[in-house]
């Protein structure tokens, strides 16, 4: 079996590699994406953590994640259509105002 | 799960994860993504967590990220260019999150347990479990969720709905191909 420590330190480099996807990219569905791989980076090391401790609790939490991906997804791509249907564009730099 | 394979999947995860960002065009981003989220779940399922990783790959690999397809498709992006203008800005990103990458390594490895994991039996992770802790611990928050799915369905109807009649660009983005052919333009300039 692999120790926990592996598989954490996998996931802080995923998490790692998604903070500087959000920090770096200026297509806002590119930093959406890198958003969705943070969450993924926690829910390995949830996963992770729950088999450490023979828990059941952490996989489900996991699960709730995985559902308010989905509905932060439906949402936040609305707005993107939102955004690029007004504005035209989806760089994160052009859009600087809350409205227009 | 073998070490080895461990580490083949771990490298093949970096890559991918590596390639969200590295990649000019969305849709390579995205399809690095799916990838990533694969080998997630096939970690998921060799840590015990059968039930979570084939949900992982159904309907995050398949589901979730259909719908980012859909919407660069319907965007219609073209690959970007890296602006030049920005290279501080991802120079320093760069060091923030190589920091906080540095910072994580640091306190794993510090606070690393020599604890044997407790062993499982086989039940853990299957459906049954799963679904007994579920509907009996946490069956508010199971039910709160379905109206947070829900408010998110009528959300981004909402919000991504052509209201007709509703200012100039709503109206002229409506009208259909003289339109869409100068947002193609643009968008392979921009």
């Amino acid at each position: 079996m692999i120790p926990s420590d592996y598989l954490m330190i996998l996931s802080a480099a995923i998490f790692a590699i998604g903070v500087a996807g959000v920090l770096t990219r200026r297509n806002i569905i590119v930093m959406f994406m890198s958003v969705e791989l943070m969450l993924n980076a926690v829910n390995l090391s949830f996963i992770t953590l729950a088999r450490s401790f023979a828990s059941m609790e952490g996989q489900v939490i996991v699960f709730f994640v995985m559902t308010v991906a989905a509905a932060e997804a439906a949402v936040g791509l609305g707005i993107i259509i939102s955004v690029f249907r007004n504005r035209e564009t989806v760089n994160a730099d052009d859009l600087q105002l809350m409205r227009w | 799960m073998p070490l080895w394979l461990f580490a083949f999947l771990a490298s093949l995860a970096l890559i991918s994860a590596l390639g969200v960002i590295l990649q000019r065009n969305p849709i390579h981003s995205l399809l690095a993504l799916i990838m990533t989220l694969l080998v997630i779940g096939v970690l998921f399922i060799g840590e015990g967590a059968a039930t979570v990783g084939f949900l992982q790959i159904i309907v995050y690999a398949g589901a979730i990220m259909v719908l980012f397809l859909f919407v660069i498709w319907l965007l219609n992006l073209q690959s970007q260019n890296l602006d030049p203008g920005r290279v501080a800005l991802k120079f320093f990103a760069g060091i923030g999150s190589a920091g906080l990458a540095a910072i994580l390594f640091a306190l794993l490895i510090h606070s690393a347990t020599t604890v044997k994991p407790i062993p499982v039996t086989a039940e853990y992770g299957s459906i049954d479990t799963l679904a007994e802790t579920l509907f009996s611990d946490y069956l508010i928050a199971f039910e709160v969720t379905s109206i947070l799915l829900l408010a998110a369905v009528v959300g981004s109807i909402a919000l991504a709905r052509r209201i007709p009649g509703s200012g100039l660009k709503a109206a002229s983005a409506a009208e259909g191909r003289p339109e869409g052919d100068s947002k193609l333009v643009s968008g392979a300039t921009r």
